[in-house]
């Protein structure tokens, strides 16, 4: 342990530690922009690049930056003194100097951390002033907009993009003045390895990574009389929107989010969750077929479309490992526009299918050419948690004073099974349920596969079923997802199956979703809401949905039929490397 | 093969007694004497030794740099038998005639001589020369394609010493008691960064050598690598040995091809003669050196940053610690030292540390290397004992400054350093009086400024520079010297106002105070030494409009006055045609179309135009 005083204020940290996690220790928050600790993965971004958290140490030369100087036995720091404060604000003065101050139209107006700082501080006329940086809009996506002029130059996107999800398309480019963090080559995002995950997104402390918003056209569909107009809602949506109007985070807003959405003017209101449980049927029934040939094994989940843009691009040899059912969201708006239209004798182009995920690789996803039909896109719109909270908001739709409502009929019943769809390790927990039942012919009732559930980075778990030891992974985030490939490919890990999800922690810390700034406990109470949804649920495995059930029964004939195949499977790309 | 120090040894004995032509001439074919036209003059040396006949008299050698930048192209011609030397600069074609046809290290008429201001401690007394040559003993000397006439020079001596006769802590501890501070500028005791990474347990360690040199003005490395390479290969492996590296690094800038050329020559010589490789001397030391091209970034010449950029990362720095001596070139212990330290390591070695900490100061023993550079009658490469005098160097070595005017300042240590004013002429300098005077060593460079430059525009330059040069990782250096650049262009224009001194003081002290690396921590210091020192020029500026030495064009108009007779010289000499007026009448200048260039001013004969 080290003893060091911070403001006359004795403190004891384990070795190792840093002077901002000292401080925090005795109450004191030390300002800074481009620190970010990413605790529930252990990944840390301390390019120490912003200097904003620069503080007085006795002894030293010139100021420490705080968030990357380890403490050291008997070490002196003033976090206030009048040398640290005036560099403070000089330094961020500066920073200020070269943003376009537009806070009032910024998409993250009120939840930047530049804005918060400078209000903080209290500075209210900038002392320098000169030439800012001006750099074009990559709008060419459509997931994320990238406005370099705000660009702070924290690295935290790099982080994001390089350290934890591996996919290294973000990094510093050109010096001095001119530098700024993009792609080589000042490339547009569409035009790279990007994956869309958006945990560069999540990342950015300031407007300069925002999510590309199709708020507007949703508003449109809304108010076209000749369209119908249905919303599907991702499982990880309903523990999470809630946090935008102020409620605890880890609240269960199924009931409210329904009801919002049919005052938004929505026609019917499903859920992704049915999709969810379609998908177990379709990808449990190709697990399990290829685990009694022996064949294709493991077998990868398919759900993240980020995840699928990463292998597409780097593991492109192992093309054959993913199930190719499509993701709850495709196979909703596949059902949607094939059972449901002929359902209630509606042309497929007359409906609008919106989907609200808390992804913005979802809105990629939508795009790709696989899923359209003449012309028709499966799903038509999608939108992000955020941003629907922002409609709510503009609507003035008090969520949090909402009464609750239920989904509407058929495609929005669901299961336990569908809901855990959002939490990393709640597909394989889902297909394991099914699988279960399947394998033995019985209804088994055991289904709380606990050791499958959990934030960490990569679990591993061998469940017996049906007298088959079962070999499963987890992995959420794409770096742990590229080890873990590696050792697959290396031969040093052998499973049936693996389930790979972009984002840290899951579809609950999806790009899309209310920001959480990394910390874990919200991260947790949204998974632990996950799980609560789950077990209050009557019915909890896929394959007993009664409205899935009918669908085979009337529509789709059996699990892995040639009509299932036609409207739920897909195929895959091996995409090159871009140069 | 070279497998102990006796064959190293009988080898360099029979290559001495080799029969040698009465008369060498060396030839400086350095980057510098190559641009100055050494070529044409080699060429007609090589013609005339054939018209004349005289191939049992000459033997010629193209050597590296003699640092005699002011009168190359040059030559040195010996006497072999006598040990008579004479070197002649300003050479032309022509000249190689009578050169030749002298058969003599005399003078010859119509040719000029340069005198030798230096000497070689390691085998001459001193006299009266200024100049003390260690690190560029062979520039000028040897021909640096050729590893016999380093072995003739006691080269790869050092090397064979220390592998057959020292154990690693008696060379870092002789490394230690010679006292040598790091080159490069920051001056830290090379033979502690070594102890340090000596102390770390590792498989695998890695030995630097930084000739990243960027300085502006400077490039006595260039002139090392150039003239002198294996000096800097067999100090690697020294220092290798000494901390247990087995491989080293050279991190070199793209922009020295001559330097890469002869470096990729001497490590390939130096492993065909088993002195680079495995086993050296027969015994179970390995070492190799690769070279690794900079693509001329300033900042790769941090040691950090130049770390990342040979991992294929960008060139940027880290936070220190951890120091690359504990966690450096793929996480493993590394030591980066400059081309100039590792230069003086084999003399270290040879000659002993005892011998080193004669020359110089106490604090920095040893030479310091300078470019001497800017408004000085002799410019080039000037090697002295440290504590020698900035007059001595100037006045001494540089002959004045050019046109005989007044002597401003001079600005050590690049565009880290600081500029010296008049009165600090006679300071004994080395790393601690230039830090004490608020500049520093820096890697060497030294500008020396006269009566017509401009501090203000003089600190402006160095900031263009750093400006061009940050890597823009953090604030204060990346937005910081931005403003503080145009509060510079600002005050250069004229636009400056009563609060433009006070702005640039406090963020200059921020930008030190605050920014990650050497780079952005040193760019406000030309700022602040020409604010200390040049107050009333900034202020003249802002408050006057006026720029006394001229070159702030914004700030200057030229009027042509009575004086004018009408010669029609400066109309003849004005790039713009601005200038109108009758042959044997009085001209005018035509403000509006004026650009300020000074033509005519030079032009004029009889002080008719006044630069206002």
């Amino acid at each position: 342990m080290i003893n060091l005083t911070i403001n006359n204020t004795t403190v004891t940290v384990e070795e190792n530690a840093t002077i901002i996690q000292a401080a925090a220790k005795i109450g004191i928050k030390i300002p800074t922009l481009c620190h970010m600790a990413v605790d529930c993965i252990s990944q840390e971004s301390k390019s120490a690049s912003c200097r904003i958290c620069v503080v007085e140490v006795e002894g030293r030369r010139n100021l420490a930056s705080s968030c990357s100087t380890p403490v050291s036995e008997g070490m002196v720091v003033k976090t206030n003194s009048i040398r640290a404060i005036n560099a403070r604000r000089t330094v961020l003065d500066l920073l200020l100097s070269d943003h376009p101050a537009d806070c009032l139209t910024c998409e993250k107006n009120g939840k930047c951390q530049l804005q918060d700082l400078a209000a903080d501080f209290g500075l209210h006329n900038l002392r320098y002033t000169g030439e800012q940086s001006k750099y074009e809009l990559d709008l060419a996506n459509k997931s994320i907009v990238r406005d370099l002029d705000k660009c702070v130059m924290c690295r935290r996107c790099e982080t994001a993009c390089n350290d934890i999800q591996t996919v290294g398309v973000l990094s510093g480019v050109g010096r001095g003045f001119n530098a700024v963090v993009a792609p080589a080559s000042m490339k547009p995002l569409d035009q790279t390895e990007c994956t869309f995950c958006g945990q560069c997104v999540v990342a950015c402390p300031v407007g300069a990574l925002t999510c590309q918003t199709a708020k507007y056209p949703v508003w449109r569909a809304l108010n076209d009389s000749s369209k119908t107009v249905i919303v599907q809602t991702a499982p990880a949506v309903r523990v999470a929107i809630g946090e935008e109007f102020g409620m605890e985070p880890g609240s269960v807003a199924t009931g409210k989010l329904v009801s919002g959405l049919r005052m938004l003017g929505f026609d019917k209101v499903f859920d992704t969750d049915f999709a969810a449980d379609l998908t177990i049927m379709e990808e449990t029934t190709e697990f399990i077929d290829r685990v009694k040939k022996n064949e294709n094994l493991p077998i990868l989940t398919s759900c993240c479309p980020g995840w699928v843009k990463f292998f597409e691009h780097q593991f492109p040899e192992l093309i054959y490992m993913p199930s190719t059912a499509k993701s709850p969201q495709q196979m909703f708006g596949a059902i949607a526009k094939s059972y449901y239209a002929e359902k209630i004798g509606v042309e497929p182009k007359d409906i609008i299918v919106v989907s609200v995920m808390p992804c913005l690789a979802k809105k990629y996803e939508a795009d790709r050419e696989e899923f359209s039909n003449d012309g028709v896109p499966d799903v038509d719109i999608v939108i992000s948690t955020r941003e629907l909270a922002d409609m709510f908001k503009e609507a003035g739709i008090v969520f949090d004073k909402l009464n609750d409502s239920d989904f509407d009929h058929p495609l929005g019943e669901s299961t336990g099974a569908g809901v855990i769809f959002g939490s990393s390790g709640g597909v394989l927990e889902a297909a394991l349920r099914t699988g279960a039942d399947w394998l033995t012919g019985e209804d088994v009732k055991e289904i709380d596969f606990k050791a499958v559930r959990g934030l960490a980075g990569i679990k591993e778990a061998t469940v017996n079923v049906a007298g088959l030891d079962i070999k499963a992974a987890i992995t959420s985030g794409l770096g742990n997802a590229r080890t873990l490939l590696e050792k697959i490919q290396k031969g040093e890990a052998r499973y049936h199956i693996v389930e790979i999800m972009a984002c840290p922690g899951g579809c609950l810390n999806g790009g899309g979703q209310p920001y959480s700034c990394h910390d874990s406990s919200i991260l947790e109470k949204r998974m632990n809401a996950i799980y609560q949804e789950d077990s209050n649920k009557v019915i909890r495995k896929s394959h007993q949905n009664p409205d899935i059930i009918k669908l085979y029964d009337e529509y789709l004939e059996k699990p892995g039929s040639h009509k299932a195949h036609k409207l739920l499977h897909t195929k895959y790309t091996a995409r090159k490397a871009f140069k | 093969m070279i497998d102990s120090l006796n064959k190293l040894i009988e080898l360099a004995n029979n290559l001495k007694h080799e029969p040698k032509t009465d008369i060498t001439i060396f030839v400086s074919m350095g980057t510098c004497g190559l641009a100055a036209g050494a070529t044409p003059i080699l060429e007609s040396l090589k013609n005339q030794v054939e018209i004349q006949n005289l191939q049992e008299v000459f033997t010629i050698v193209e050597t590296g740099c003699m640092g005699l930048c002011h009168s190359e192209p040059c030559i040195e011609v010996v006497e072999n038998n006598t040990g008579n030397t004479m070197v002649y600069g300003k050479l032309k074609p022509e000249h190689a005639e009578f050169i030749i046809a002298r058969k003599a290290a005399k003078k010859i008429a119509g040719v000029q001589t340069v005198e030798k201001t230096w000497y070689y401690p390691d085998c001459e007394d001193r006299g009266d020369k200024l100049q003390a040559r260690i690190v560029l003993k062979n520039s000028g000397r040897i021909n640096p394609e050729n590893i016999n006439e380093y072995i003739i020079n006691d080269g790869y001596k050092a090397l064979g010493k220390v592998l057959t006769e020292m154990d690693p802590q008696g060379v870092i501890e002789e490394v230690t008691k010679s006292g040598i501070r790091g080159r490069g500028g920051g001056g830290f005791p090379s033979g502690k960064k070594w102890a340090f990474a000596a102390a770390q347990k590792s498989d695998e360690k890695y030995m630097i050598c930084n000739a990243d040199e960027g300085d502006p003005g400077a490039f006595m490395d260039r002139a090392v690598l150039e003239g002198d390479p294996h000096a800097v290969l067999e100090a690697m492996a020294i220092a290798g040995y000494a901390v247990g590296a087995n491989n080293g690094v050279i991190y070199i800038r793209a922009e020295y091809p001559l330097a890469i050329k002869r470096l990729e020559i001497a490590i390939a010589q130096a492993e065909k003669m088993g002195l680079l490789g495995k086993n050296l001397f027969g015994t179970n030391f390995s070492f190799n050196i690769t070279l690794k091209l900079g693509a001329g970034a300033f900042v790769c010449g941090e040691e950090t940053a130049l770390i990342h950029s040979i991992e294929g990362m960008r060139g940027e720095p880290t936070l220190k610690p951890p120091f690359p001596a504990v966690s450096g070139l793929w996480k493993k212990p590394t030591i980066v030292n400059n081309v100039e330290t590792y230069a003086n390591i084999p003399a270290i070695i040879r000659n002993g540390a005892d011998w080193f900490t004669q020359i110089g100061t106490d604090k920095s023993p040893g030479t310091k290397v300078f470019a001497l550079a800017g408004k000085v009658k002799d410019v080039g490469l000037v090697e002295v004992p440290m504590g020698t005098s900035l007059r001595d160097i100037i006045f001494g070595l540089g002959k004045g400054i050019c046109d005989d005017k007044q002597f401003k300042a001079v600005q050590t240590g690049g565009p880290s350093g600081g500029c010296l004013t008049a009165d600090k002429l006679d300071t004994p300098i080395d790393y601690d009086s230039l830090l004490a005077l608020g500049s520093m060593m820096g890697s060497g460079g030294m500008i020396v400024m006269d009566e017509d430059d401009c501090m203000v525009n003089i600190a402006k330059f160095f900031l263009d520079f750093t400006l061009d040069e940050s890597c823009g990782k953090c604030t204060p250096c990346r937005i910081g010297n931005k403003r503080l650049h145009e509060i510079l262009t600002d005050i250069c224009d004229g636009k400056g106002d009563e609060n433009s001194l006070s702005k640039l003081r406090d963020l200059s002290e921020a930008i030190k105070d605050t920014a990650i690396c050497g780079l952005g921590q040193t760019s406000p210091n030309p700022i602040l030494s020409t604010l200390a020192n040049f107050e009333q020029e900034y202020i003249d500026h802002i408050e006057k409009g006026k720029c006394k030495a001229g070159t702030c064009t914004n700030l200057i108009s030229f009027e042509i006055n009575d004086a004018c007779v009408g010669c029609t010289l400066c109309a003849r000499n004005c790039p713009v045609n601005c200038i109108s007026g009758e042959r044997k009448g009085m001209h005018f200048i035509d403000q509006e179309a004026c650009i300020k260039c000074g033509q005519c001013y030079s032009a004029c004969k009889f002080h008719a135009i006044d630069r206002n």
